[in-house]
């Protein structure tokens, strides 16, 4: 009995209750509804934070495993490494200016991600590439516009045309914004109906897939 | 089911009559337009879900991107490579799109279970992750294999965007996954794991509801799903007849909305010939 409560009622229950509740307090303007909202919010973080915590342990458990059974040991051990370092120099010196945190930080964890980062203004070229062949009249009047785009944008646009960046305007305001809002109210839709259908009951995916 | 539709209705009906009676504070009028526009959109999927899906079949158009996913995990399992899915960095589990992506997933785990194909499942977001287990380990019972089940290939990597990123492109370059997945919210990561997983000519389905991003996917990945048909994904793939509903709810908005468009421009066009000043009713 308390399984089946547990496993599938009160979950559908909590769902459809506090999907309720957010959907009418969005309506209301009342202090009450205003602060029924945030405390919800700061519920949600508080809950957030304790997934977090079964977010790193299975991080930490899983490095351990993998490491022990030799599969991608050094990738693993850097993570680990930093996995443990990065809390223990913040605990030791804590994290203000020129502590070993704060120098691990700028000099190591900035770096690695803006080298990643760095990694798209490569992948950018390479997709371009293959993207602007034209291959068909679609595909054509892609590069067109692209190119249409990418001079207006330059310095070199205006010694070729004055009337160019005026183009590129226009294909950006019309045809271009006419087809994002079109997919963009697919999205709206697509978002409202999932949601509904999550909020009645009918979409249990998020409970494992039981119908 | 229907009790929740019963107290919906209710709400909805003293809301409405909270609205025009105009009780102070409790209703914020500035909202007047989106409640009415939500309340029709609202009844439109209940009346499609619970008096339509007992009719005749839905018929759902050819998605290429979705048909083609079967043939992925074919691909991988004929390659003894595994499969790589991942929603992406952009949501998390309250966002519609990663709900939707969850129904893919739970679709690709059965097919992967199924092949006894590796499915390798890196996410951001620890509660993403908890859900995502739940998800592939029910649809690896439910057809039959709760042994191949592998709790550690759906892992928390990261919850920093390019460390997320750097962890993915770790995985795709490592384990070479014949097909890769990219099916949620995504943002300036999209390109950098679609592009590597392009480097490894894995087959690469991927899907978003981040217009911007849809681009870098057009041109990197093999199928791409725009934007609705990630929402239209799990119906099409399980045929759920309550699913395939609300996709032709879906349609039936999209249609109100043509026409409240070409009403409202209609309107506005004789205004602008008539030299009279624009009422701009449609405005809210």
């Amino acid at each position: 009995m308390v399984g089946v409560l547990m496993g599938r009622r009160l979950p559908l229950a909590v769902c459809f209750v506090f999907g309720l509740v957010m959907f009418l307090q969005y309506f209301s303007e009342h202090p009450v509804a205003i602060n029924l909202n945030q405390t919800i919010l700061d519920y949600w973080q508080i809950v957030f934070a304790f997934t977090l915590i079964v977010g790193i342990f299975t991080y930490f458990k899983n490095n351990v495993t993998q490491i022990s059974r030799g599969s991608d040991r050094p990738f693993r051990l850097v993570g680990l490494a930093g996995f443990v370092s990065m809390p223990l120099l913040a605990l030791i010196w804590g994290i203000k200016a020129d502590t070993p945190f704060m120098w691990m930080f700028e000099n190591v964890q900035a770096p690695m991600q803006s080298t990643v980062f760095a990694l798209l203004a490569f992948f950018v070229a390479s997709a371009s590439f293959r993207g602007f062949r034209a291959r068909s009249l679609p595909a054509a009047v892609l590069l067109l516009s692209a190119l249409l785009m990418l001079l207006s944008r330059s310095n070199i646009g205006g010694f070729f045309s004055e009337g160019l960046p005026e183009i590129a305007n226009w294909i950006r305001d019309y045809p271009s914004m006419a087809a994002r809002r079109a997919i963009l109210i697919g999205i709206g839709l697509g978002s409202l109906t999932t949601s509904l259908r999550v909020i009645i009951g009918i979409e249990r995916t998020w409970l494992g897939g039981d119908k | 089911m229907s009790t929740a539709v019963l107290i919906f209705c209710t709400v909805s009906y003293h809301l409405i009559l909270i609205s025009v009676a105009g009780y102070s504070g409790w209703f914020n009028p500035d909202t007047v337009a989106t409640l009415v526009a939500s309340l029709i959109s609202i009844a439109i999927v209940l009346f499609t879900t619970f008096y339509k899906r007992g009719g005749a079949a839905f018929k759902v158009r050819e998605i290429a991107g979705l048909r083609a996913v079967e043939d992925a995990i074919g691909r991988a399992t004929e390659m003894a490579r595994p499969v790589l899915y991942t929603p992406g960095w952009g949501g998390d589990i309250q966002r519609p799109t990663t709900i939707a992506s969850m129904n893919i997933l739970s679709h690709i785990a059965e097919k992967t279970a199924d092949y006894d194909c590796r499915l390798v499942y890196p996410t951001h977001d620890p509660v993403i992750m908890a859900v995502a287990q739940e998800v592939v380990k029910e649809s690896y019972a439910r057809v039959g294999f709760p042994d191949r089940y592998r709790a550690e290939d759906v892992a928390y990597v990261s919850s920093s965007q390019f460390g997320y990123a750097a962890a993915v492109d770790g995985l795709i370059t490592r384990l070479q996954p014949a097909s890769i997945f990219l099916l949620g919210t995504f943002e300036a990561e999209s390109l950098i794991l679609a592009e590597t997983g392009n480097s490894i000519n894995a087959i690469q389905i991927a899907g978003t509801d981040s217009t911007i991003q849809l681009s870098f996917f057009i041109v990197a990945c093999d199928y791409t799903l725009i934007g609705e048909e990630v929402f239209a994904a799990s119906g099409y793939l399980s045929g759920d007849k309550s699913i395939l509903a609300s996709v032709k709810a879906q349609d039936i908005m999209k249609v109100l909305i043509a026409l409240f468009v070409v009403v409202a421009v209609i309107w506005s066009t004789i205004e602008a010939i008539s030299n009279v000043p624009l009422s701009e009713w449609w405005v809210f």
